[in-house]
């Protein structure tokens, strides 16, 4: 959660678009096949090049599998979920059994169908907010980074009054102040997240514009809307991405904490951060951990596996890292 | 350097008025604190005379520009609530965030650069993977989820560890007793911010090994260690610095979780309990306070920048 800052000034700032090395990186020669560096890229396409780069991180090649599995799992929550997240099933907090293999909540619902149903409920905030958020930061950078001036100071101003705001102050006031529910907080992180992605849109879309393929479409008179969607974002999509994976990461557990303190999504609808604010009471806490250690793992295992793509594709995406 | 402090210093104050209008507009919209007085025995004229006297029935651009008027003669306002001074609150609880916060930055720094600096050195080596692989799951771990498992194993299942509040009640204190109420909540602000602080601290260090000086310092022959405890290190203290400098911030309102699951009497729980209760003048005096910190926090970090690498210039 706290993290926020830091990971937004890490790969905000500047013009340099990805932080190369923020990772973990192998030697090539053991694990890329025998392939030196610069073999036969010229035979390889970009995305063939991508890919191969990226399965070398082997853990982010697991956490795909990982993640596929999850994503897979909570979009077929309802044919696979073994009971209605909102029935009551069974006998109160009962532990794991044949039955219900996470047990049964308080008033007797099934935990795993509901943990099927609140991945879903997480992962889909996650993406929408990121979205949203991804959206908004590059509409906002490309203004700033294309037509500079006044518009730029103005936006740049604005970016800076959001980020000094201390972020989960501000998540935390929004969500007092618009009734808690799933489709604010998608919209409250949305409008929260975007001043890094803003920042480095705008920082590429600086050097950019100093190009001669720009310079080259403005002389010929292309319209702005070419310009601006066909010429220059295509070129600056790649960290957009990889940014995207972190502010996805984030927005999970922003969610997660939220819900956690009952301002995010609301009960009876399942989200894997309210899922664990019953362990606030002592008795769920000490004598029902099956309540909440699934939850709680599934958001570490969902996040860690976002951030583990996230810095492959960084490594993989990197034009300059010549490998 | 005078002339760029003052620069920046004229930079902030409309950034910081527009926190504030930010601040304002957020506020009106969460609707009337008196919302919170209604009930079956409060009656209309009681209702009534209370907006009155909070300066309610004045238009929202008049109550904001009276609002910005004492805060510049001093005066942060009273809490609607339990009717104290917002600053004089403010000063009850900073104290507490401020300790377990300059605590964890600490732990976090003191784990951080020198699992940084080692992973950058042996890049690619066993540890260096281990190292990577642990901040990563430092920087995905939710706060909440590791207190409540620290909880359950070191108060629930080991009975080692006291779970809420900062001294046990009921004693004195005494420093012994607070430092037991901080291991937890400590051991998780450290860990999730040692994450990103190793992958900030590895990657800068790996760009400093890559550079010339380095290498004509290896060719002097003048062994490993110096190069990297003498020469390397010393560059090093611009990340480690800019790491510092992004923390800060966090010292105000990053915590607002943890102390809500430790209940540690400090400014996140306050403002907690400020939001639940649309306590206006508290929310905004936190929000203010915290912005400046913020934008201090990016000045001081820029001027130490030029204090430790002479080859910036600020201007």
């Amino acid at each position: 959660m706290m993290l926020r800052e830091i990971d937004r000034k890490f790969y905000g700032e500047g013009t340099a678009a990805i932080p190369a090395e923020a990772g973990i990186r192998r030697k090539f020669g053991k694990n890329d096949g025998g392939r030196g560096p610069k073999s036969d890229i010229s035979s390889e396409s970009y995305l063939q090049t991508v890919i191969r780069r990226f399965k070398r991180h082997h853990l982010a090649a697991v956490s795909l599998i990982v993640l596929a599995v999850i994503v897979g799992a909570a979009i077929l929550a309802p044919v696979i979920a073994p009971y209605d997240p909102n029935d009551i099933a069974g006998p109160f907090a009962e532990g794991p059994s044949k039955e219900f293999w996470l047990g049964t909540d308080q008033i007797g619902r099934d935990v795993l169908s509901r943990l099927l149903y609140a991945t879903r409920i997480s992962l889909l905030v996650g993406v929408m907010a990121t979205l949203i958020s991804t959206g908004i930061g590059v509409l906002l950078g490309l203004v700033a980074g294309y037509f500079g001036g006044v518009a730029d100071m103005i936006i740049m101003r604005f970016t800076d009054m959001v980020m000094s705001f201390p972020y989960i102050l501000l998540v935390l006031v929004a969500a007092a102040v618009f009734k808690p529910g799933m489709w604010n907080i998608i919209l409250i992180l949305g409008f929260v997240d975007w001043p890094g992605i803003a920042r480095l849109v705008r920082g590429n879309v600086l050097s950019l514009r100093e190009t001669n393929f720009v310079k080259g479409n403005i002389v010929a008179g292309m319209p702005l809307r070419h310009i601006l969607f066909s010429e220059i974002l295509p070129n600056t999509v790649a960290p957009i991405l990889v940014y995207a994976t972190s502010v996805l990461a984030l927005s999970i557990l922003d969610e997660a904490a939220l819900s956690f303190l009952g301002q995010g999504v609301q009960p009876p609808t399942s989200s894997l951060g309210n899922m664990l604010n019953g362990a606030q009471s002592l008795t769920v806490l000490t004598t029902q951990p099956w309540l909440w250690i699934p939850p709680g793992l599934l958001i570490v295992v969902v996040v860690m596996a976002i951030n583990f793509i996230g810095d492959a594709l960084r490594d993989a995406l990197d034009p300059n890292s010549g490998r | 350097m005078g002339k760029y402090i003052l620069k920046r210093i004229l930079i902030a104050i409309p950034v910081l008025i527009g926190i504030t209008v930010i601040d304002y507009t957020i506020m009106c919209l969460a609707g009337s604190p008196l919302e919170m007085l209604q009930g079956p025995r409060v009656s209309e004229a009681a209702v009534e005379a209370k907006r009155i006297a909070l300066g309610l029935d004045q238009p929202v651009l008049v109550q904001y520009f009276v609002w910005l008027g004492e805060l510049l003669q001093g005066n942060m306002g009273y809490s609607m609530k339990s009717f104290q001074p917002v600053s004089s609150m403010i000063g009850s609880h900073i104290g507490p965030t401020l300790l377990l916060m300059g605590v964890s930055l600490l732990v976090s720094l003191l784990l951080a650069v020198p699992a940084g600096i080692y992973s950058a050195i042996r890049q690619y080596s066993k540890g260096d993977y281990a190292v990577v692989t642990a901040s990563f799951l430092g920087s995905s771990v939710p706060g909440f989820f590791l207190s409540l498992l620290l909880i359950y194993l070191f108060t629930v299942k080991l009975g080692w560890l006291p779970s809420s509040g900062m001294t046990t009640l009921g004693t004195q204190g005494g420093a012994a007793d607070v430092a037991k109420h901080m291991v937890m909540p400590v051991t998780v602000l450290a860990f999730s911010m040692a994450g990103s602080n190793i992958r900030y601290i590895r990657s800068a260090m790996l760009e400093i090994l890559q550079q010339d000086y380095l290498r004509t310092a290896r060719a002097k022959g003048i062994g490993r260690f110096l190069v990297i405890n003498k020469h390397a290190l010393r560059n090093a203290l611009v990340p480690i610095i800019t790491v510092i400098g992004m923390e800060i911030p966090m010292l105000f309102g990053g915590a607002v979780i943890i102390e809500q699951v430790f209940s540690w009497p400090g400014l996140g729980l306050m403002t907690m309990s400020a939001i639940s209760n649309r306590d206006f003048p508290v929310i905004m005096g936190v929000c203010l306070l915290s912005a400046i910190v913020v934008l201090m926090a990016n000045l001081v970090t820029d001027i130490l920048y030029a204090l430790v690498d002479p080859t910036i210039q600020l201007d």
